[in-house]
């Protein structure tokens, strides 16, 4: 074993103490040069690199074709508008009546999603707490309950869309259950109200197990002797719940809230597969307007598409700073302890 | 989503920029066998022709539709494309002429359809058609005998059609009397039908007509009585396109409107369970059209080997190959000579397939000016695209029909100014 580890030793060792060493004299000299902060920047530059290519220069052309209109696909072939797409995208006459906007569908995406994310993520909330606590008790099994909440976060969104469609189809599995017990036939994913709660349902069956499992590593860490101290006064669970669960589990309730809410934001795959937009508008959600604007429409138009992105941007980016702000006052207040 | 797309167009462009020479790279989409068929042809072509290797990329339709323009723009792409968007895509397509050996052979076999593929104005030689299809109805003939119910004969309506097929549905207990593919292409034969054109005299397009408005407040009547089945034109938004041929197969509708192109389809899934028959078109007030379209085999133009490419052309395009393709796959053939001669040695033993084939090269007489002028118009596809979004809106109980025709309007105009 020893001569094994040996030998790979020299083989593994060897080559990178030569490249060390070889590096060794230029590194110094660089660093005498650029100074400390300049060897940050130094090791830091692949990194850049990298976030440059494929996050922030996408992110700029995104904005220049927001700008842009015409049938060319390439930026230097589009012609400038300025702000007209964003225009387009906000002009209505009267904002209580979405048909009255210019583009009535964004606005109708808009709203489906608004809805959506208020409904889903507190659903989903509830859900994932009740779950977390219930795989907090000493039941019997509890791995393989455990793994079964968790199993679907583990599917790939289409494979969910699809198992879902199968189950809700006029001809799937649900409405053959039901001809079977006697009853009729519904419609779930034709009637505007069953397809929207099927969404929900089916992305809050998707994503439980993730959350739940954020919110069961919260209770686990919060200490037993307060939960004893309770019992022994005699503290009836709901106030144990709301005085002592709740107040300690904030801390990844509110992580859990901001990821659920950007999630919700940006639903597409299982929504898509499953309803594809309908019945009518019903479901069509943000992401799903911009990709059919933009690429799988018979009426595309990128610049359109690029500007719905940017607000949609916007929203993501108010989200991810309020995770931010909660993540470093979550770090404040555990120093302080 | 947004880094999906990229990453997925780079990749594409990665895949259209690796032939090297002597390389054909061929994208190729199937709706049926043509899949099977095409791969040895390709197989017999590069055993024939040991300097060219032609490599059939078979992708799925919806790569087509919406990664092929990507690449195009790009300056890259296959070699060859199989497409359905051909008009749109003209500016791309290579001009054959200068590396064929015999243009003229081209000129009197595939002229006929030869601006559906290339710029408005030019004569260039950019591919042929792989088939010709129409758009046209089928009749689950079982369902209406055993319904007791005559399929209505030649001249019947689209309400003779639909109310023969409702007793059939009542009678059968099916889900529904009838379904239309969710396309604007498949509707628009209906429209001329009832009297629509498209086309105004500028050549852009013209305000939603009483011939649209006929047709579309039938399509909305029929869905709201429960005629026409709800799942394929209100299960969806936007323009996607939803195909009803599991339904018909299934026999959960005795009568259903698609196309030509699903003999293969419904011979191969269907097989001895029932038995069915294509009907043509139903008349509207106007006439009894279908809409002509199809599927052209194209030369892109970034090719590197345009000689090759032309070679490998030639050789799909030959008479002998055409004919063998079309009687394997089923398809109508696109190419003059090899339709005048006739003599089709269809290769299938189910007796519905040769009568239908029949029925549709039939029904290619009864083609409107207004429907046949359409596949080589720039601007069908935005105005199909707009007619399925808005009328499914409609029939969703999101709009009214009123309110759906001045978004048409809207939505095409928009779309016009901004690919101008």
């Amino acid at each position: 074993m020893t001569g094994v580890k040996g030998v790979l030793g020299a083989v593994v060792a060897a080559p990178l103490g030569w490249l060390a060493r070889l590096l060794d004299t230029p590194l110094r000299l660089w660093q005498r040069l650029a100074g400390q902060n300049g060897m940050v920047a130094f090791f830091l530059l692949p990194n850049m690199a990298i976030f440059t290519v494929f996050v922030l220069l996408p992110l700029v052309i995104n904005i220049a074709y927001s700008m842009t209109t015409g049938a060319a696909l390439f930026l230097p072939e589009r012609t400038y508008v300025g702000a007209a797409q964003f225009e387009r995208l906000l002009r209505c006459t009267d904002y209580t009546d979405l048909m009255t906007c210019q583009e009535d569908q964004f606005w109708i995406a808009l709203r489906n999603t608004g809805t959506f994310v208020v409904l889903q993520v507190s659903l989903l909330i509830v859900a994932a707490t009740i779950t977390a606590l219930i795989l907090n008790r000493a039941l019997r099994a509890l791995s393989f309950w455990r793994a079964v909440f968790f199993f679907p976060v583990l599917l790939s969104p289409v494979v969910v869309g699809l198992i879902w469609r199968w189950i809700l189809d006029r001809n799937g599995v649900l409405n053959a259950a039901l001809v079977g017990m006697g009853m009729d036939p519904v419609n779930w994913l034709l009637e505007r109200n069953y397809a929207f709660s099927a969404a929900i349902g089916v992305t809050i069956w998707a994503h439980l197990g993730f959350f739940a499992l954020i919110l069961l590593a919260g209770l686990q860490a919060i200490p037993r002797d307060l939960y004893e101290a309770a019992e022994m006064d005699g503290t009836r669970p709901a106030r144990v719940f709301w005085r002592i669960t709740l107040p300690l589990l904030m801390p990844n309730m509110l992580v859990v809230i901001v990821l659920a809410l950007i999630r919700a934001v940006q639903v597409f795959d299982e929504a898509y597969v499953l309803t594809g937009g309908g019945p009518g508008t019903a479901t069509l959600f943000l992401t799903q307007y911009i990709y059919e604007v933009g690429f799988a429409s018979l009426l595309k138009n990128p610049g359109l598409a690029a500007a719905a992105s940017i607000l949609m941007g916007g929203v993501l980016i108010v989200l991810t700073l309020l995770q931010l702000a909660l993540g470093k006052r979550n770090e404040r207040r555990g120093k302080l302890k | 989503m947004k880094n999906t797309m990229i990453a997925l167009a780079l990749g594409a462009s990665l895949m259209g920029t690796t032939a090297l020479a002597g390389d054909v790279r061929l994208m190729w989409y199937s709706d049926g066998v043509e899949g099977e068929v095409m791969k040895d042809l390709v197989a017999r072509f590069n055993a024939e022709n040991p300097g060219i290797n032609v490599i059939l990329d078979e992708v799925a339709y919806k790569v087509v539709q919406e990664q092929l323009q990507i690449q195009l723009e790009a300056g890259s792409g296959p070699d060859i494309a199989r497409v359905t968007n051909i008009k749109t895509l003209a500016p791309h397509w290579l001009d054959l002429t200068p590396h064929l050996s015999d243009a003229e052979y081209w000129r009197t076999n595939f002229g006929a359809h030869a601006d559906w593929m290339r710029e408005d104005g030019s004569d260039a030689i950019t591919g042929f058609m792989t088939q010709l299809t129409l758009t046209g109805g089928y009749a689950n003939a079982t369902l209406f005998e055993q319904a007791g119910v005559a399929l209505p004969g030649e001249g019947a309506t689209w309400d003779d059609w639909v109310n023969a097929a409702d007793q059939v549905a009542k009678s059968q207990g099916t889900a529904a009397a009838f379904a239309i593919d969710r396309s604007g292409h498949r509707i628009s034969g209906p429209n001329v039908s009832y009297g629509a054109n498209y086309i105004g005299a500028d050549g852009l397009p013209a305000p939603v007509d009483d011939g649209t408005k006929a047709f579309a407040a039938k399509l909305v009547a029929w869905v709201e009585g429960g005629q026409m089945l709800r799942d394929t034109w209100v299960a969806a938004s936007g323009s996607t396109y939803r195909a009803a041929a599991d339904d018909f197969i299934n026999a959960a509708i005795p009568f259903y409107y698609s196309g030509s192109w699903q003999i293969a389809n419904l011979s191969t899934k269907i097989g001895d369970g029932f038995d069915w028959v294509a009907t043509g078109s139903p008349c509207g007030t106007a006439g009894c059209s279908g809409l002509a379209g199809g599927a052209a085999l194209v030369a892109v133009k970034y090719t590197q080997n345009a000689p090759e490419v032309a070679k490998v052309m030639e050789y799909f395009a030959r008479e002998d190959i055409v004919k063998e393709f079309s009687e394997r796959t089923l398809f109508l053939p696109a190419h003059a000579g090899v339709a005048a001669a006739g003599g089709m040695n269809w290769q299938t033993e189910d007796k519905n397939v040769g009568a239908a084939l029949d029925a549709y090269v039939a029904a290619a007489g009864d083609i409107l000016p207004g429907a046949g002028a359409l596949p080589a118009w720039k601007w069908a596809t935005p105005y199909y695209g707009a007619l399925v979004n808005r009328i499914s809106q409609v029939m969703a109980g999101e709009l009214t029909l009123d309110d759906a025709y001045a978004r048409i309007d809207q939505d095409i105009t928009e779309a016009v100014a901004a690919a101008q």
